[in-house]
């Protein structure tokens, strides 16, 4: 095994790590050598297609199929260079003050965190689409939640140049997305970040990791890794794991010098989601336009959160209960369809974990509290009034039996979508804010401190979604760059000394 | 083609096609072998235990219904069948959904993944957006269902 030596490791390009190697990279004009891992490949702008079959394998774990331990619910994790911010909308929010003060951080203010959201909307370019270029799904939403007395907002997005493709989950064909992949990594490595693609953990070591670069597979889409396939010792002052909630909290729980850290993998939360759907009696845009312009936050209330949405037609097909001929008709009506995501905010429990198996694969268990069961069926009820309001024929509700509910019985939501009908295993439930496992905190209750520091391994710093205590109940990854920014700051200050 | 996985249950797999996707029993052979090499490519990717999960599940629905319906489920009608699958589907134990869940996902995958099949359902998304509508002479985005005050 080859051994080569570097000041800082990062692992991980995805928002914590790409916001990481940007903040660092001035200290590499003063001699600091910083290295990057990234399990994935790196995309070139012309092999980002907008095809489904052709894209989900090259930009996600498990194709955007990885299972929790029971098999009842899907978690996205984007697995190329610039992680998830590839693959999301762009939807920018900074996190509400009573999350942050209900994390009970000790160092931890929502000023700091705003200050920093600030910061990196800058210099995502984060702006407010003009209308003109909403779509009618998106618009239609609006127009179901006025009529309802319903205050939807818009998102500001962190787009440059959108082309309204529709397909920001499949990674932006005109390159507008403004992730990690299109700012902070390039800038950082014009000021000498090293970063190195296909690039596996196998574990960490005592100020070392230990890593396997993987050859590119035969007709995969993405560069060559940018060192010969095989496997390295890479020495470091300080290893930041930016892995993402999963990643991080697998990385240290296979690696025997962390693995007994206490609360690792602990405290996990992703905003499990449903995607509705209703038919139209007209066809509307849907599939042209920016997806995700508005949302409707009932987190306070009722403990979710409602976004406009709109999916490719696999992803469609998955996300409606049942199959057959009214499955299909469903389907067929694609022109006609919108979307709406509902995400509920859980709460951090002690079932639900992280934990890895024997060959030290991520294992995330995931069980459905009676909170987030009764947040899941009151936001499909609202959704489904959202969806009437605003004209729609007929609604497909999951906790529902049958699923499709018709105009006609608009008046008898509350009576048809029912908590009974929530089983998981026959709904398709997924997520893709996936948060905790290395959660700060005072000694003895956090894996790390305010500034990611892992309590007792003064060498690693953790700096990325599974810092996060409890759910943050908006897109995390602006939270998530302000907070690497923050452990950014204290490695630059160590540095100083 | 039935390759490898599906090989030993190719009618199961494609019966139960034809049930959660009844426009499958219209396929011409190069079009199961589309769907079929897709549905393989994603199980290539997959533990050997969830491929060998899959097959076994597949045997049981085929020789299930020997005993509710004296015929093995690929000699059902399309009725039947669906009755069969609904079954399944609300099963009380977890593996049994569980399982019909995934099956009907892959094959989802395979079917609805096909860029044929999406343009015959009226998907149009183009990496060029607004501009490909326009092209075609549309609109960018109609104001018909928005209230004066957005």
């Amino acid at each position: 095994m080859e051994t080569r030596e570097y000041d800082i490791v990062v692992v991980g390009s995805g928002a914590g790590g790409g916001t990481m190697a940007a903040a660092l990279a001035p200290m590499v004009s003063q001699g600091v050598r910083i290295l990057v891992l990234e399990q994935g490949p790196r995309l070139d702008p012309h092999e980002f297609t907008g095809s489904e079959g052709d894209m989900a394998g090259a930009l996600y774990e498990d194709q955007g199929g990885f299972l929790t331990a029971d098999g009842t619910m899907t978690l996205a994790m984007g697995r190329l260079f610039g992680g998830s911010t590839v693959v999301y909308t762009g939807t920018s929010l900074v996190a509400p003050d009573h999350v942050i003060r209900e994390w009970y951080v000790p160092g931890l203010e929502h000023a700091d965190i705003e200050q920093r959201c600030r910061k990196y909307m800058a210099q995502n370019h984060v702006h407010y689409l003009p209308r003109v270029l909403l779509n009618d799904n998106n618009k239609l939403f609006f127009t179901g939640c006025h009529r309802l007395g319903l205050k939807a907002e818009q998102f500001p997005l962190n787009v440059h140049g959108c082309k309204g493709s529709s397909l920001c989950n499949l990674g932006c064909p005109n390159s507008a997305k403004m992730g990690t992949h299109r700012v902070q990594l390039p800038d950082a490595e014009r000021q000498g970040v090293e970063v190195i693609t296909r690039t596996e953990v196998i574990r960490l070591e005592e100020k070392a990791a230990v890593v396997r670069v993987h050859a590119k597979p035969p007709g995969a889409k993405g560069r060559e890794p940018e060192w010969a396939p095989g496997e390295y010792r890479i020495n470091a002052r300080q290893v930041v794991s930016c892995a993402g909630s999963v990643g991080t909290s697998a990385l240290l729980l296979r690696s025997a010098v962390t693995a007994g850290v206490p609360g690792l993998g602990r405290g996990f939360t992703c905003h499990p989601a449903q995607i509705l759907v209703a038919e139209h009696d007209r066809d509307i845009t849907n599939d042209v336009g920016h997806p995700k312009s508005y949302y409707l936050d009932r987190a306070r209330q009722e403990g979710f959160v409602l976004e406009t949405c709109m999916y490719f037609p696999f992803v469609t097909a998955k996300n409606l209960t049942g199959f057959g001929p009214d499955h299909s008709a469903f389907m067929t009506a694609f022109p006609r369809l919108q979307m709406i995501l509902v995400l509920a905010c859980d709460k951090a429990v002690p079932e639900n974990r992280i934990t890895v198996d024997k060959s030290g694969k991520a294992v995330v268990h995931y069980t459905f509290t009676p909170a987030v069961r009764r947040s899941m069926v009151a936001a499909t009820r609202m959704s489904a009034r959202i969806f009437f309001a605003a004209g729609a024929k007929r609604v497909h509700a999951p906790p529902a039996d049958p699923c499709l509910i018709d105009r006609q019985d608009a008046y008898r939501l509350d009576d048809l979508i029912l908590e009974e009908h929530f089983i998981p295993g026959r709904l398709s439930i997924s997520a893709a804010h996936l948060m905790g496992g290395c959660g700060m905190g005072p000694p003895g209750k956090g894996v790390t401190d305010s500034r990611g520091r892992v309590y007792g391994v003064p060498w690693l710093r953790v700096a990325d979604a599974s810092l996060f205590p409890d759910s943050l109940e908006i897109n995390p990854y602006l939270t998530i760059m302000a907070l690497a920014d923050r452990v950014a700051e204290g490695i630059r200050e160590d540095y100083r000394r | 083609m039935t390759a490898a996985v599906l090989l030993p249950v190719g009618a199961t797999f494609r019966a139960v096609a034809m049930t959660v996707v009844p426009e499958t029993a219209a396929l011409e052979p190069k079009e199961w072998e589309v769907l079929e090499r897709g549905v393989e490519a994603a199980l290539s990717q997959r533990p050997e235990t969830m491929r060998r999960q899959l097959v076994l599940f597949l045997r049981v629905i085929e020789y299930l219904p020997l005993l509710s319906h004296r015929g093995r489920f690929s000699r059902l009608d399309l009725a039947a069948r669906l009755a069969i699958c609904r079954r399944l589907e609300r099963s009380p134990r977890l593996l049994i959904r569980r399982g019909l869940w995934g099956l009907r996902t892959l094959i989802f995958m395979g079917y609805y993944g096909q860029p044929a099949v999406q343009g015959r359902l009226g998907y149009r998304a183009h990496p060029d957006g607004w501009s490909a509508r326009r092209r075609g002479g549309e609109e960018a985005a109609s104001d018909g269902a928005v209230p004066t005050d957005l």
